[in-house]
């Protein structure tokens, strides 16, 4: 086994540190029982007792993760059918404008995808509230999910499927019952990311939700644009909390998956 | 059959929710402000056949677009973004790469680890990350308190509303996505060329910048688009650290959409940003073609 030299172990020492520091000093704060967000009075768990009887908090919540749920879901069967056709379909008429307009969100600015979809729905007019942010976040999300899907299906052995074809099974079948089994893992974390994602978004919903569709992260940036707040700091904790466990879960998750397909792997193998 | 529909999905989805609006941002910015709903002149009455269309198009003009040359508040509003988004990648990129140069030299079995702890924050909600920043920053915050009772400085730093928080926001919140790709394209290269490099007399800084850098390149210029593109349009980290003499494009966008409500000055804003990121976005879609390419 190799050795960390003194210089890769301060970089990542500082690196961390610089990553970490900024979300402990925020959880430390939501359990200070000071107005005052900075002065320490003594621990309180008082701000997480006030954050669970806003009700405009809850509600709030509530809307969010609807949009979450119902966007992800959607951007992860258009995301994982875009990305099926561009690596596996061939040529077909318009292909490279459909990556263009498929990868294009991942980098475009939100203010413009905002921007350009509420005057699309005004356009056309669709009232403003959850469904006008459910379809624009589905669009921003299927790009997370082609990306993650597409590198999944550029890595596994196409002789697999061609095996199924060759076996008689139908192009439906062979993507049902080989290559869909294959690139679950990555459909999972394409959902997983799209639903983070849906759950962070402060600028897109802002220009597509309507007066009764208030998002958790429009809240948050309402009560924090004028200074810190030590409810907030409560309510970061918790979300931050949240993705912890999601995140450590889901590779503990696939890490077990992993090495049970390997054993498997190993036991078919000659 | 089945691969028509499964191609028609996603493609008519993409065309009616990311095609056709830009081209609707397009027709609003050669638009007038209008005391109406929609607040904007000429809008297209199609029950009025041939005339209606007739008439609309000769409501349209390239006024917004004229206007945004002559105030000043929107040439250096561009001009600040792009000195910011350059400035930022950079120190982004030079906070990163030993983050990433260290990780991928890590023995194997912390690679997981220390991949997922770059992931865990990039999960994490950017909003609150930003946020996370003003209780450090202002003046009676953490960083000077810190400071002031180390006795490094006597009088608190003003550093929150500055151009400086701004700087900080974004290296911070834009961190994983550049370490991310720099770490992929780090952990491929292969030791036997630095140890070659070595046996042959180059000294170890030389090896770094003739090998290592070279055989990063396609995780700098990923990680750097990534970075740059997003950071020119950026709205919350100025406005929740920068202050008010911080200038960027995505903030002028925003008030004059949700202040001013100017829309077609707004849509004029976006497609003249877009116009400045469509080379940088085209390049970073075919520097990820050619990666995915390459794997196959």
């Amino acid at each position: 086994m190799r050795r960390i030299s003194w210089f890769n172990a301060t970089s990542l020492t500082l690196g961390f540190a610089f990553l970490y520091l900024p979300m402990i000093v925020l959880i430390v704060y939501s359990f200070n029982s000071n107005k005052l967000v900075t002065v320490w009075a003594g621990f309180s768990t008082k701000w997480y007792g006030e954050l669970f009887h806003n009700e405009a908090f809850l509600d709030a919540a509530w809307v969010t993760l609807r949009v979450a749920v119902v966007s992800s879901t959607l951007a992860t069967v258009l995301g994982t059918a875009a990305a099926y056709v561009l690596v596996r379909g061939g040529r077909f008429f318009g292909r490279t404008l459909f990556s263009g307009m498929l990868y294009a969100p991942l980098v475009m600015p939100d203010v413009i995808l905002g921007l350009s979809l509420l005057l699309l729905f005004i356009s056309v007019g669709l009232d403003r509230g959850m469904l006008t942010i459910i379809l624009a976040h589905t669009t921003f999300s299927m790009a997370y999910v082609a990306v993650v899907v597409t590198s999944r299906l550029v890595a596994f052995d196409r002789s697999l499927e061609e095996a199924a074809l060759d076996l008689g099974c139908t192009r439906w079948d062979a993507f049902k019952s080989v290559t869909l089994p294959i690139i679950a893992p990555a459909v999972i974390s394409g959902w997983l990311l799209g639903f983070t994602l849906s759950l962070d978004d402060l600028v897109i919903a802002s220009f597509t939700s309507g007066p009764s569709s208030t998002t958790l992260p429009i809240k948050i940036f309402s009560a924090v644009r004028l200074g810190v707040s030590p409810e907030i700091n409560a309510l970061s904790a918790i979300l931050i909390a949240i993705v912890t466990v999601g995140v450590i879960t889901t590779s503990l998750v696939s890490k077990r998956a992993i090495t049970k397909r390997q054993r498997e792997e190993n036991r078919a193998g000659p | 059959m089945r691969r028509a529909a499964l191609i028609a999905l996603p493609y008519m989805w993409l065309l009616a929710l990311f095609f056709v609006p830009f081209l609707i941002v397009a027709k609003i910015s050669l638009s007038d402000i209008a005391l109406a709903i929609p607040p904007y002149t000429p809008t297209l009455d199609l029950s009025r056949g041939w005339a209606g269309l007739r008439d609309w198009a000769a409501g349209l003009d390239f006024e917004n677009f004229v206007f945004l040359t002559t105030d000043d508040l929107y040439w250096k509003a561009y001009l600040s973004s792009l000195k910011i988004a350059l400035l930022s990648t950079f120190l982004t990129l030079v906070v990163g790469y030993p983050i990433a140069y260290g990780m991928s030299r890590a023995p194997t079995e912390w690679r997981p680890t220390l991949l997922m702890l770059v992931i865990l924050p990039f999960w994490t909600s950017f909003l609150i990350r930003v946020y996370s920043w003003k209780a450090i920053l202002a003046q009676e915050g953490f960083l000077n308190q810190l400071l002031l009772g180390l006795g490094i400085i006597s009088e608190p730093l003003t550093i929150l509303n500055t151009n400086t928080a701004v700087y900080i926001g974004i290296v911070y919140t834009y961190l994983p996505f550049m370490v991310l790709p720099l770490y992929a394209a780090l952990e491929k290269l292969d030791d036997s060329l630095l140890e070659a490099a070595e046996d042959l007399g180059c000294s170890r800084m030389k090896a770094f910048w003739l090998i290592t850098v070279p055989l990063s390149k396609q995780g700098i210029i990923a990680g750097s688009f990534l970075v740059f593109i997003p950071v020119m349009g950026e709205f919350v980290i100025p406005s929740l650290l920068g202050g008010s003499r911080t200038l960027m494009i995505g903030k002028v966008l925003w008030e004059e959409f949700f202040s001013n409500r100017d829309w077609p000055v707004a849509s004029a804003v976006a497609i003249i940003l877009l116009a400045i990121l469509i080379i940088p976005i085209v390049l970073f879609i075919k520097n990820e073609e050619k990666q995915w390419e390459s794997d196959i």
